[in-house]
């Protein structure tokens, strides 16, 4: 019940927020803030409740869950379940969630009611991604994530937001179809095998497949998560989306809906077809690499702060593919760390755009110069957040890719250097953002007001985490070792079998 | 005929009466909302009827038709959606200067006519529903006659109709040459037992598609729709869209899947038809500024996906096409439901300029048409996702994976109109639209919301209205 209740909580705080504004702009503000937080502090009370077991019970199954007939006539069931995998980006999810409510207090004045409804729908939806056990329920979720993100980039977005938000839609709708494509073909393949019907998670694991059919099912999931991830050729959404959003549509999209995509293939596209997986490995982490150098390269190309951002979401995300089809215990445990870390900085770094746009209506770094005189604390912070980006040791961004490399190096040699190479460019274009934008004498004579409380309580905590991951990260990795070994254990039974 | 086939025949002598009754009431006193009320009441009866033949379905009345599960299903849902598209024509007719009252004659007779085709199981009873529906259609559609389009459209449907309903006759004529019998079931043992000669019997059921084809307006029979679609009064197109092709679409499953007409020819055929109007009905919609011609289009597109599910074949094909019928009446009822309620006296909300920033004039009617729009699109939480779920489902089942994969590549073309729809109606207030004065009344507005309810419950829970379909095969 209590995980039904996470999205519940989301759901109709988002009915209420919508009805409130009506009378009162400020009560929307305050029922969203409330939602998000409660979620925030059941999740957290979950994680604090179970933390012990998490290390004394290494192999248990499912921290929680609930698991109801829905749909019997398809075999499928309502069924929610949380690991420590989930249960680590869901914490994300809601604290970024209540980050993008309050970076929304000034920024968003219009249609306010509406703006939170579709907020907190983004929200729940992508708790139900994280929570679903049952592929229908998932897909359900992966679609429902849509519509809500669409309305937040075509309504409240920046110029282009018609074109951008469309093709967003458009991007990741065919990419769903065919893993919905993928679902049922392994679901009549599965009902082939056994004659049962169903949907479930774990009993579609290990339904015995030809390695044809087990290859296509696992390119139609691939392209799904590699749309939302994004992996190269599929990427062309992203900047474009990233840009126009809204600050909190921006914090959403980077620090969020991208980690769905890492969060399928690691739940999903490896285990349910681990040898498959495994033949295209090499050809996922080529992508993975031309990722990383492609998005660093053209991240350093960017004159729109909000648009270098997004690129260097292409690069770290590409660290994550990398690390995901790995497939060792470092690679993954890097990847982990990554997708939180970059979920924290680059969230930081969009949040400090929207300030800037607020301040100086303006996202271009041409017309930005020596802001440090004028905003010494914003400046501060935006450093903070760009070194973490280049992967300063002691910073989150750091743990996640140094792991991911020292796993890369035990598959393959050449492909972590050119990694490593990406780690390089980071720092080009890092610091390139602070240089353009902060140093330099202030050639515009901006006058601008600093970070003010409300700003403040956003960024420090989020300041206060990345140090956190950085420097103290093996709470996060106790918690994600248990999901990790079942994944890893599932995968490597399987692959030992068809040997 | 005894007397309980007279009450496995109760809803289409109710809905034959209330017409007689709407003609005899409008001689004696012509009174819009009298007459309204008279079609609703009939209407109503003739729904609640169906639980008086339904203890004796299975049931054969006469050689022509069967009363069985699933005929009475397709009347309860043609009625229904004939009593929410009475209560739009009532708005509709309300705010014009015509004759109002023979349009609800038209629509009963037309939806008996609708019923017929979907209990008929034979090809006299075939034929004389389907031009029972026709005739009614081609006054319906020229019922505005003062003005140019209505008339232009009822002259081409007229003309075009009739073509297709000779060639049809012929084919009905070429199969009953060859197999000596009009009965579906009759020709579906003639088939088993393998004694029919090709030639003939390939060009008669190749001339039946084309008569089917044409009601059902898929490519290459669709030339018609847009026209006709644009040209017709809002709730004669939302009848046009739903009752009659959804009547012609019973009908078709019923036929092959008792017939067993099926070879490899006419599959093919079908495939060919199948994604040529997927494609086109989606690629041609992209290329409109008006609601009502996308509308036409996308309901091509539809009978495409339908045509998918009919490909599949066997139980889980005919549960899905009934789902997806269900889930596509509510939606394209209700749609032509927002667009004949802004329509205003002088001329129709169909312009795309029309709905712009609509969200902001008439928040309830564009929230309402994103509903609709996007169970079109098959977006989750609609009857739509579920609906297209099924088909694919239907289609994967069969592994027919060309269709379902451009089913699915035509499906995301489809969404880039929805999209701009629905992006005009949220794009900011700059200029004046239409729509701020048309008057909703409050039972056409509860209609709208009970399809929206009901479409949002059946995208969540469907359920129970799968547990009702599964019962539903014909016989």
């Amino acid at each position: 019940m209590i995980l039904l209740s996470l999205i519940t909580i989301l759901l109709v705080a988002g009915i209420f927020a919508w009805a409130a504004a009506r009378w009162n702009v400020a009560a929307a503000r305050w029922i969203a803030l409330t939602a998000t937080a409660a979620d925030f502090i059941i999740g957290l009370a979950v994680w604090l409740r179970h933390y012990g077991e998490l290390s004394l019970f290494p192999h248990s199954r499912w921290i929680e869950q609930l698991d109801w007939n829905w749909i019997p006539r398809f075999g499928i069931h309502f069924h929610l379940a949380i690991d420590g995998l989930s249960l680590l980006l869901l914490m994300l999810t809601f604290f970024l969630g209540i980050v993008s409510v309050l970076v929304s207090w000034n920024e968003i004045q219009e249609r306010v009611g509406f703006f939170h409804l579709n907020l907190l729908w983004v929200l729940a939806g992508i708790t139900g991604v994280f929570l679903a056990l049952d592929l229908f329920l998932f897909y359900f979720a992966w679609e429902l994530m849509l519509v809500p993100m669409y309305f937040l980039i075509a309504l409240w977005g920046h110029e282009r937001r018609q074109y951008a938000s469309v093709k967003f839609f458009i991007f990741t709708q065919l990419s769903g179809l065919l893993m919905l494509i993928a679902i049922l073909a392994l679901y009549f393949a599965h009902h082939g095998a056994t004659g049962v019907y169903t949907f479930e998670y774990q009993q579609l694991l290990g339904t015995p497949l030809s390695s044809t059919a087990a290859w296509w099912m696992m390119l139609g999931f691939f392209v799904a998560f590699a749309v939302k991830l994004p992996v190269v050729p599929v990427h062309t959404w992203l900047p474009d989306a990233h840009t126009e959003a809204p600050t909190a549509g921006s914090v959403v999209l980077a620090g969020l809906l991208l980690k769905t995509g890492a969060y399928g293939l690691l739940r999903f596209v490896v285990p349910l077809f681990p040898s498959a997986a495994h033949q295209f490995a090499p050809i996922a982490m080529v992508l993975a690499v031309i990722g990383i150098l492609y998005g660093g390269l053209l991240a350093f190309g960017q004159s729109d702060f909000k648009r270098l951002v997004a690129y260097t979401s292409v690069s770290h995300l590409g660290f994550v593919l990398l690390g995901i089809f790995a497939w060792n215990e470092l690679a993954l445990q890097g990847a982990l760390i990554t997708m939180i870390a970059h979920g924290i900085s680059t969230g930081a770094l969009f949040v400090i755009a929207g300030l800037l746009q607020e301040r100086m209506h303006t996202r271009e770094l041409d017309r930005t110069n020596g802001l440090w005189s004028t905003i010494p604390r914003l400046s501060g912070a935006a450093l903070f957040f760009a070194l973490g980006s280049l992967g300063l040791p002691g910073l989150g961004d750091f743990v996640g890719e140094f792991l991911v490399l020292l796993g890369t190096y035990r598959v393959s040699s050449s492909l972590t250097i050119f990694a490593a190479i990406g780690v390089l460019v980071a720092t080009f274009y890092a610091l390139r953002l602070v240089q353009r934008a902060f140093h330099g004498p202030n050639l515009h004579e901006w006058k601008l007001a600093d970070l003010n409380k409300r700003e403040t309580l956003i960024l420090a905590p989020m300041i206060a985490v990345l140090l956190w991951i950085g420097l103290y990260p093996l709470p996060l990795l106790k918690t994600f070792r248990p999901a990790m070994d079942r994944l890893q254990q599932v995968v490597g039974s399987a692959v030992a079998l068809r040997r | 005929m005894t007397g309980a086939d007279a009450i496995a025949l109760l809803p289409l002598i109710i809905l034959a009466g209330t017409s007689v009754l709407a003609m005899v009431g409008i001689a004696v006193h012509r009174s819009h909302g009298f007459t309204l009320g008279l079609t609703l009441a009939g209407l109503a009866a003739a729904f609640g009827s169906l639980w008086i033949a339904a203890p004796l379905a299975p049931r054969r009345v006469t050689s022509l038709l069967v009363i069985d599960h699933y005929s009475l299903f397709y009347f309860g849902l043609l009625i229904a959606a004939d009593f929410a598209i009475a209560l739009f024509a009532y708005d509709y007719l309300a705010k014009r200067d015509v004759n109002r009252e023979e349009l609800y004659i038209l629509l009963l007779i037309a939806t008996t006519g609708g019923a017929i085709l979907t209990a008929s199981s034979h090809f006299a009873s075939f034929f004389l529903g389907l031009e029972t529906l026709s005739v009614s259609l081609y006054a319906m559609v020229s019922y505005l006659h003062l003005r140019r389009q209505p008339v232009e459209a009822g002259i081409k449907y007229l003309i075009l109709a009739a073509a297709s309903a000779a060639f049809l006759l012929f084919g009905m004529a070429l199969v009953y040459a060859e197999l000596g019998t009009m009965e579906f079931a009759g020709m579906g043992q003639i088939f088993f037992a393998g004694h029919a000669s090709d030639t003939l019997l390939v060009c008669g059921l190749a001339m039946i598609i084309t008569g089917v084809g044409f009601k059902l307006a898929v490519v290459p029979f669709h030339l018609w729709t847009p026209d006709v679609y644009e040209g017709a009064p809002a709730p004669v197109t939302a009848f046009i869209a739903t009752v009659s092709k959804g009547a012609m679409f019973a009908l078709l499953l019923r036929f092959f899947y008792r017939s067993g007409a099926t070879n490899h020819q006419i599959l093919l055929v079908f495939t060919i038809i199948a994604i040529a109007s997927m494609l086109a009905g989606n690629l041609l919609a992209l290329l409109q500024t008006n609601v009502k011609r996308i509308l036409a289009y996308s309901s091509i597109a539809h009978m495409g996906y339908l045509l998918v599910a009919f490909l599949a074949s066997g139980k889980l094909a005919v549960e899905a096409v009934t789902f997806y019928l269900v889930a596509y009446f509510i939606t394209t009822v209700g749609a032509f439901g927002v667009v004949s309620a802004l329509s205003t006296h002088e001329r129709e909300a169909e312009d795309i300029d029309d709905y712009h920033a609509l969200f902001w004039r008439r928040p309830a009617l564009a929230g309402l048409f994103t509903v609709m729009l996007l169970s079109l699109a098959g977006i989750p939480v609609t009857a739509g996702f579920i609906g297209k779920f099924y088909i694919v489902a239907a289609g994967a089942a069969s592994s027919i994976w060309a269709l379902v994969i451009i089913l699915v590549v035509s499906s995301v073309i489809g969404l880039f109109y929805y999209l701009r729809i629905v992006a005009e109606m949220y794009a900011s207030p700059e200029r004046e639209g239409l729509g701020t004065r048309s008057h909703v009344s409050s039972p056409a507005r509860a209609v709208l919301w009970a399809l929206a309810v009901l479409l949002v419950w059946f995208g969540i829970y469907p359920e129970p209205l799968l547990r009702i379909i599964r019962t539903v095969l014909p016989t």
